[in-house]
């Protein structure tokens, strides 16, 4: 299986890569147009500011790139909110559309502390193969600022001052708001169902 | 369910080993660094921090080979603290798999690295280190240089003042360590800690002070910390991260009760 880790310059690129070495797959860290389309599997990490993300793909021409992806594409952290339509950071970004929906900030307020960091569960979950064996109440190492609030397009969410997509889904565009390379068993498992568990 | 409090043991670093010891001194080989970290990681530790106590006084920058051993080798999040002085360092560190860095001399000596460090990498990869004493005028301040009893300097900023401050700058997380209960194994300073908690909208995370498990209880229920870090009683053993979990459920303390298995799972692709 060839797995085409996007070359978007976050720093979570060697994390992601290693928790797929520890999964027996290997992964190739590419900005090229080639290797990203003739992938089985195509995950774009982040870590990082939604401005700076979408000037570095665009700067590489992976915006069309990564809408002519038709095997199962998994953005991670800033990588999944990449995939929305628009992202409040940064004074307002536009980004990459292929999931329908909007990013905003994360309020803080009392008790809610922001950058929204630590181990939170998965709620309301939707059966889907990339949630195999993953249950309602699992937790997951989330690390963000901003967030998409819960959605027609939520395949779990998390609750921390509001109810914010965990896992989203469109067709065969995934996004996780956690780390799943950081995300002990549970992240090992969602990878593994990435890798195994979806369909072309 | 709600956000988990994280139990945060510390290891310090001397040259790709895990070492014990009055910092500087008297050092003691605890193993090799991925073994520690694995066993940490399996019995529930929900984050880990490294601290280099080789990097920060000699001036010498992180080594960052065994940063990356660790980073392959767990699965859950790790931060590196000591000898990051720039966005340089911290780009090596964290482009080696860290997913952290904390500073806290060098940004007692440039304020602005923390505001540079959040600008390159974002909030969330940035930790800022507060060692903080009371002073006989009863204001907390902030300390620096702590790493050789020598060379430790008190500051004029009271570290109220301080968090507010590097909070603006671009903490993403605050680690208060107070000196006065540190090493005393009494109990975390939860008068100080919930002074800080009052002015710190970041995730704050104690150091300090843990000698028992219902030093924990306490730190979350009544300073509200995020986080609670501690070494020697992981280290010695004298209290198993699982049967602390346990307490803080027992107590209503949200945590994380699954631990990761010992050995990754491998299967072909």
């Amino acid at each position: 299986m060839r797995v085409a880790l996007v070359d978007g310059g976050g720093t979570n690129i060697g994390s992601v890569s290693y928790a797929l070495e520890r999964l027996g797959a290997t992964s190739r860290l590419t900005a090229d147009p080639g290797d990203i389309l003739a992938a089985d599997r195509v995950i774009l990490p982040g870590v990082g500011a939604a401005g700076a993300g979408m000037r570095r793909l665009r700067e590489l021409g992976l915006v069309d790139v990564l809408h002519q992806v038709q095997a199962p594409l998994l953005g991670v952290c800033l990588g999944m909110q990449l995939l929305f339509e628009r992202s409040a950071e940064d004074g307002g970004v536009e980004t990459l559309g292929l999931v329908p929906g909007e990013v905003r900030g994360i309020p803080p307020r009392p008790g809610v502390r922001v950058p929204h960091m630590g181990w939170n569960s998965l709620v309301d979950l939707v059966e889907d193969p990339l949630l195999t064996g993953i249950e309602e109440g699992d937790r997951a190492y989330f690390v963000h600022s901003y967030a998409a609030p819960s959605g027609a397009h939520t395949l779990a969410a998390t609750e921390h001052g509001g109810r914010w997509s965990a896992v989203v889904r469109s067709g065969l565009r995934w996004g996780a708001q956690f780390h799943p390379e950081r995300s002990s068993a549970l992240g090992a498992r969602f990878l593994r169902n990435f890798l195994h568990e979806v369909e072309r | 369910m709600t956000l988990a409090r994280r139990i945060i043991p510390c290891l310090d670093v001397r040259e790709g080993r895990v070492v014990k010891g009055t910092r500087f001194r008297d050092h003691r080989d605890m193993g090799d660094i991925v073994e520690l970290a694995q066993r940490y990681a399996a019995s529930g530790a929900d984050e880990l921090v490294f601290y280099d106590i080789t990097a920060s006084p000699e001036g010498r920058g992180v080594d960052v080979a065994w940063v990356e051993r660790v980073a392959r080798s767990i699965d859950i999040p790790f931060c590196v603290a000591g000898g990051i002085r720039s966005v340089g360092t911290a780009r090596a560190v964290l482009h080696a798999g860290a997913d952290k860095v904390s500073v806290n001399t060098p940004a007692t000596q440039r304020p602005e690295l923390v505001g540079e460090l959040a600008e390159a990498f974002g909030v969330q990869c940035v930790v800022v280190g507060v060692d903080s004493l009371r002073d006989e005028d009863g204001h907390w301040r902030i300390r620096q240089l702590t790493g050789s009893p020598d060379a430790t300097r008190a500051l004029e900023v009271t570290t109220l003042d301080w968090v507010r401050r590097v909070v603006d700058l671009g903490a993403g997380e605050v680690v208060l360590n107070c000196m006065g209960s540190d090493g005393v194994r009494d109990g975390y300073d939860l008068e100080q800690l919930a002074a800080v908690r009052e002015v710190c909208p970041v995730p704050l995370v104690a150091s300090g002070g843990a000698g028992a498990p219902q030093h924990f209880v306490d730190v979350f229920r009544e300073a509200d910390v995020d986080g609670a870090l501690a070494a020697t009683v992981f280290h010695d053993g004298s209290i198993p991260i699982p049967a602390l979990k346990q307490t803080l459920a027992q107590a209503g303390v949200e945590v994380r009760l699954e631990a990761s298995p010992t050995t990754p799972t491998r299967e072909a692709s």
